[in-house]
């Protein structure tokens, strides 16, 4: 792993990373303590019931780094609470992370495993669970092997099992490994391939947080989300939405991939732009490529182009630029790749991991992938853009059972608005100029 | 059909699980291990310790994109094809395993040694292209690279 650090960063606090080696061994359970971890759960156990953890969160602002954003105090403070309601109760976390472009989750736990089981214990405290499971992908082997060595620390330390460092708390945490398929990040159809089903979403309502794992209240997290949990209680929420350039609290893992002279992930201030992420961190463009635009956040996020650099990467101010700030994992476009060869290389991603439970999704993007070849074959009309564009509303949010045909449509509808152009020369030029360039040279 | 080894661990998995149901995938997973596949009969088999019906474990086993329901090689190569990968020389990549093992994506070598497969985002997009062999990563793939790496198989 790429993993670097200029003297201006230096200056800036990294709580998420502070403990990570480029390149070296994670950090193991004696160094997390020594670095002040698990700090933040004792003093849960000992100081705080469990409202007051939740509410901690939600003063913190801190708002879901799978992508969708959700505020996540919100999230737990919906899960039925005290003596009379089903159990156990289980908190979930997604590490199944597939989202093309996104590496960050890999990164954090690679480099810091007990950080996120502390915020796995934290956030069963918070919402009086008694079981947690990280579903994490079965690509993920290094991560695997890190993690189920550090539960057991863990366990052999009394953090997890019965009457938690003596205050009474029981909480049972297990490692599931998955065995492939994008769909299984949706977070209800992660909850039935917990369930040893096929990993289809769910309908709601009801929502998870009543209704989730075998029936039972349940929170699904996302693993950056999680890992920010015990800085959040040991310093407190102020101090976390002081990280922040923004509204939205914390720092964020932001990383870049495509021809930029550094690909790598970095911890920023929530709200660091685009600009500086990709001239400072990635060190701009490999010689002899020109930015042409960037996914900010993952396969499900809009184009921006160079006009948008200055955007700060937030979720709201994503937003305002028609985008979305997704997994804060750039994908960088530059002059010498096709956008719609960028666009067929997403496309059969998302049509081949469709899981096939609505048409739309199921029927849609394969057609979609059919025209796209069409057009970079040379064979596409004027017409295929227009069917395009409409499927890009018939595929959109409110049509399908999840939102990766709709997240999918994001990248398909952004570069009609952006790259249109290049679109109408495949018509034009009867094929990809980008190829034949390619082959020339 | 099952050995005896298979099923001590196949329910020693049953075991460790909330219900036998939950324990699916670490099931299907350890015949697996064992065949490199998923052959009908022992689907049929593992499907009976589950208490489900062959047609529902089947249902999962050809949901799931790594386990494999047909026979695969001696060492299944997955070769990432999304998008950060596309971007800095998957298809040159992809070109070379084809031409050097002499198969198309989704077949097996003739002397069953290898089996290729395109795989979803691997997650090492700052080291694209990449592949795995296995339970190894290879990242920064060129062409010269990869017949480097299929020497050590």
């Amino acid at each position: 792993m790429r993993f670097y650090r200029n003297i201006d960063d230096m200056t800036k606090e990294k709580p998420l990373t502070k403990n990570i080696r480029p390149d070296g061994p994670p950090c193991n359970l004696q160094e997390y303590v020594e670095s002040g971890g698990y700090r933040g759960l004792r003093k849960a156990l000992s100081d705080h019931d469990h409202e007051e953890v939740i509410d901690m969160v939600v003063r913190a602002n801190l708002l879901g780094r799978g992508g969708a954003g959700f505020p996540a105090g919100k999230k737990w403070s919906l899960v039925p609470m005290g003596e009379d309601v089903p159990r156990p109760k289980y908190v979930v976390c997604n590490f199944d992370e597939m989202e093309p472009g996104s590496f960050k989750d890999r990164f954090l736990v690679e480099g810091d495993p007990h950080q996120l089981i502390e915020g796995m214990i934290l956030a069963g405290y918070a919402i009086e669970a008694e079981v947690g499971y990280i579903f994490i992908r079965r690509d993920y082997v290094k991560a695997a092997r890190i993690l189920s060595k550090a539960i057991k620390e863990a366990y052999g330390k009394n953090y997890l099992g019965t009457n938690i460092m003596g205050q009474g708390f029981n909480y049972e945490l297990h490692l599931h490994v998955s065995a492939g398929r994008y769909i299984c990040g949706e977070s209800s159809a992660l909850l039935n391939a917990l369930e040893g089903g096929r990993a289809i979403p769910r309908s709601r309502p009801p929502h998870m947080s009543t209704v989730g794992l075998w029936g039972k209240p349940t929170v699904v997290n996302n693993v950056e989300t999680i890992c920010n949990v015990p800085h959040i209680v040991a310093n407190g929420p102020d101090w976390f939405r002081e990280l922040s350039y923004t509204e939205e609290g914390g720092t964020k893992i932001y990383g870049a991939s495509g021809r930029v002279k550094k690909p790598g992930a970095w911890e920023l201030p929530m709200g660091t732009t685009l600009r500086e992420i990709l001239e400072e961190h990635a060190g701009g463009m490999k010689e002899g490529f020109k930015l042409r635009g960037a996914l900010p956040g993952g396969a499900s996020s809009e184009f921006v182009t160079l006009e948008q650099l200055d955007t700060k990467m937030d979720f709201a101010s994503m937003k305002k630029v028609q985008s979305h700030l997704g997994t804060g994992t750039v994908i960088v476009l530059d002059n010498g790749n096709c956008p719609l060869g960028m666009v067929l290389s997403l496309q059969r991603y998302f049509s081949r991991e469709s899981c096939g439970w609505c048409t739309p999704c199921r029927e849609g993007l394969p057609w979609i992938v059919q025209m796209l070849e069409a057009l970079e074959e040379g064979s596409g009309t004027a017409e295929d853009i227009e069917i395009l564009l409409a499927h890009t509303k018939l595929l959109e949010t409110g049509n399908t059972f999840c939102t990766l045909a709709p997240a999918a449509m994001f990248s398909l509808e952004s570069a009609l608005r952006h790259f249109r152009d290049d679109f109408e020369g495949h018509i034009r030029l009867k094929g990809c100029s980008y190829k034949r360039d390619k082959a020339k040279v | 059909m099952i050995t005896e080894i298979e099923k001590r661990e196949i329910e020693a998995e049953i075991k460790k699980a909330p219900t036998k149901k939950a324990a699916v995938i670490d099931v299907l997973k350890v015949v697996q291990k064992h065949r490199r596949w998923i052959p009908d009969e022992a689907l049929e088999e593992a499907a009976d310790m589950l208490g489900m019906t062959p047609a529902e474990v089947d249902s999962i086993a050809t949901f799931f994109s790594l386990i494999y329901r047909r026979p695969v090689g001696k060492h299944v190569i997955l070769v990432c094809d999304s998008v950060s990968c596309w971007l800095v020389g998957y298809e040159d990549v992809k070109q070379h395993l084809m031409e050097m093992l002499g198969i198309s994506l989704g077949e097996t070598t003739k002397d069953g040694r290898f089996t290729l497969l395109p795989s979803a985002c691997l997650g090492v997009c700052e080291e694209a292209p990449a592949m795995m062999i296995d339970d190894d990563l290879y990242t920064h793939l060129t062409p010269s690279l990869v017949d480097e790496i299929l020497q050590k198989y």
